[in-house]
């Protein structure tokens, strides 16, 4: 008897027990369908990560303060290691930095952004007029801020588009409205043009951008003990691509310098590129990739014991049916394939109707996510069926065998 | 009726298939079958000698642990003696392994069961099939196999049905259907009407009856039951492990006494 055979008597079986079939089922279709779901939207996340950040462009370094090992990102460099405006301002001179062409400092908060009953949640950016430069934003309406607004504090506003949006009718004119942030009347200058990305998850259409002197003395006032301005966060943009790890070194080595660091001590700022970012980022989602895995294999294992449990009662109830296969001439290994090839279809239809479930799942629960989808990956696609298959057979293995064991006499009387 | 298939693989020891009548179906030598059971031996049979020819219609009687039933499990090659010979078709099978057994089942050995033992939910085509599907048949083989077996048995209109569609009389006939499928050298009927009324029995037996002249195929009953006893042309009375009585109720058909069949065998085994 060839495999088709066998398959198609297994499959006859399963068949006459549909609802069994489906319940044994559960196990592995749940197990599966949460493995692709989380994957695919883990997936996602990765590729909403790489989209966001390659979009500003390639050769742009970031300047963070402290160390990015140190506990999460909003207490870090608070004490360890600070950056004020004057840092932003030395990078930006070429003689010490020639491999940097643009420097943007920027500080960085969340406020109330309020207008004729509209309000909203948003990023505040406080930046300079270089910030246009060394992210290549511009103003699709009116003007970004200029070096004047920067000297003078003014209370002058550029939205994302997004804000835009939210805050005014399209057919209104933002240009010299008043928005309240914090409750502090601004002047809106311009509206950026849609860039649909942003910095570590921060949509920049969602951001507004004040000038940074504006934000310290009026928004966070955020002074160094000497009363500098400090900045969260400094981007550096570099000639080109081949010239990163020059301007890297220039930039620390001038840091350095400037922090009065000892020639054994440790930094306390970060200089990185895009790729050192989606690295950290790759390390968060493979520990999380492995966190998943364990919980898909006890679900699996889970679903496995099903399928054991449910082929060791069908070779019981069907002890006759054997005897009267065997005594009709079904070698042993006739009856062991058949049996394991039940178990292997349950193990298989679950897995895929597994698939189905969780990335539709995931991709239904993502379609409510702006800039943001699931992304179901043929590798897991094939992983979760080999994985289906592989729990099949192993745990489908001893009710088999236990089956092609029977004595035909005895399962013949078998009542 | 059927095209009898190839028998490259038959194990017996000349490699051909032998003429009707040139050796019995059934030579069994000093049969014995012992049983542990704990601390227990349960002698189940205590040497049976016993030759059946080709074309014979026995029934094997006895009361319930004379060993009848061990006798057929050996007969149709279910289980192996403890000691002694057992020829089916000059075939040596008291010396194989489980694996040979069922392929010899397969070939040369069709069952007949109180109970029917269909596949549930499963045509009255496709348990007839069954046996060839053991056997390696190809798939359109089969179905005309079985629709011949089917028709042979009166069961024309009834391919399709499931057996809780059948009555009993109806079931039992697809299970001989699926015992003539493979062009069995014997069938076994193991108390064939003891689950129907007295009118199907006697339309079963009839059908064996016929299947037995018209065919020529060797069926071997074993039955509590007097009357299956009459259909038959020989009856075997078993009684403690042991042949009791042997029967003949019409001579013309035996071919020859067993002794002499016996005595003209080459044994290299005792």
């Amino acid at each position: 008897m060839n495999l088709f055979e066998s398959t198609r008597v297994a499959m006859l079986a399963l068949a006459a027990n549909k609802l069994r079939s489906a319940l044994t089922m559960l196990g592995i279709i749940i197990g599966v369908s949460a493995v692709i779901a989380l994957m695919s939207i883990g997936r996602g996340v990765e590729k909403f990560f790489v989209d966001q950040f390659t979009s500003l462009g390639t050769n742009l370094l970031y300047v963070f303060p402290g160390q990015l090992s140190e506990g999460p990102p909003s207490e870090r460099g608070r004490e360890r290691g600070v950056l004020t405006l004057a840092d932003s301002h030395a990078i930006n001179n070429p003689l010490r930095v020639p491999d940097v062409i643009a420097v943007a400092p920027q500080v960085s908060g969340n406020a109330l952004i309020a207008r004729a009953g509209n309000d909203m949640d948003v990023s505040v950016s406080g930046v300079t007029a270089s910030y246009q430069d060394a992210l290549s934003g511009e103003a699709a309406i009116g003007s970004f801020i200029t070096d004047a607004d920067v000297e003078e504090r003014s209370r002058v506003v550029v939205i994302g588009s997004d804000v835009f949006g939210r805050l005014f009718e399209p057919y209104e004119d933002p240009i010299d409205q008043t928005i309240r942030v914090n409750n502090i009347l601004f002047r809106v200058i311009g509206v950026m043009e849609e860039r649909g990305a942003g910095v570590g998850g921060a949509n920049l259409d969602e951001m507004i951008f004040i000038p940074l002197t504006t934000v310290q003395d009026r928004l966070f006032r955020l002074r160094t003990v000497s009363g500098e301005y400090q900045v969260s966060l400094i981007y550096a943009s570099v000639i080109s691509e081949d010239r990163m790890e020059a301007a890297q070194q220039q930039i620390t080595d001038l840091l350095r310098e400037r922090h009065n660091i000892a020639f054994r001590g440790e930094d306390d700022f970060v200089v990185i590129n895009q790729s050192d970012l989606l690295a950290i980022f790759g390390d968060i989602l493979s520990a999380m990739t492995l966190f998943l895995s364990a919980i898909a294999f006890i679900s699996l294992v889970v679903g496995g014991i099903g399928i054991m449990n449910i082929m060791l009662v069908s070779v019981t109830e069907r002890t006759r049916e054997i005897g009267l296969r065997k005594a009709v001439g079904a070698k042993r290994r006739n009856v062991l394939s058949q049996f394991l090839i039940e178990a292997v279809t349950l193990a298989l239809i679950g897995g895929l109707l597994g698939i189905v479930l969780g990335a539709g799942g995931a991709v239904a629960a993502t379609s409510f996510v702006d800039n943001f989808s699931a992304v179901v990956g043929l590798d897991a696609i094939a992983i979760a069926i080999l994985f289906s298959m592989a729990v099949g057979l192993f745990f489908g293995i001893y009710p088999a065998y236990r089956a092609s064991r029977l004595n035909p006499i005895d399962a013949l009387r078998y009542e | 009726m059927f095209k009898r298939f190839s028998d490259s693989d038959n194990p017996s020891p000349n490699g051909s298939d032998p003429p009707a009548g040139a050796h019995p179906v059934i030579e069994a030598l000093e049969l014995t079958k012992v049983y542990t059971m704990g601390d227990m031996q349960v002698h189940a049979l205590r040497g049976v000698d016993l030759t059946i020819g080709f074309g014979e219609m026995v029934a094997v009687m006895g009361p319930s642990g004379s060993g009848k039933s061990t006798l057929m499990n050996i007969i149709g090659c279910l289980d192996v003696p403890t000691t002694g010979l057992y020829r089916l078709d000059g075939a040596d099978v008291g010396i194989l392994d489980d694996n040979s057994l069922a392929e010899i089942r397969s070939l040369k050995i069709g069952f007949v069961f109180q109970s029917f033992n269909l596949l549930p939910r499963t045509t009255a085509q496709a348990n007839v099939e069954l046996p060839l599907l053991y056997a390696g048949i190809s798939g359109r083989d089969r179905h005309q196999r079985a629709a011949q077996a089917l028709h042979l048995v009166g069961l024309d209109d009834r391919r399709d049905h499931k057996p809780n569609e059948l009555s009993g009389g109806q079931q039992q006939r697809v299970a001989i259907a699926r015992a003539l499928i493979n062009q069995p050298k014997l069938i076994l009927a193991d108390e064939p009407t003891g689950n129907l009324d007295t009118k199907t029995s006697d339309e079963i037996m009839d059908l064996l009856q016929r299947l037995n002249r018209e065919q020529g195929i060797t069926i071997v009953f074993v039955t509590h039951d007097p009357e299956i006893a009459e259909y038959c042309s020989r009856v075997i009375h078993f009684r403690d492990g042991r042949i009791e009585r042997d029967e003949r109720a019409s001579p013309e058909i035996d071919s020859a006494p067993s002794s002499q069949v016996l005595e003209s065998l080459p044994f290299d085994r005792p």
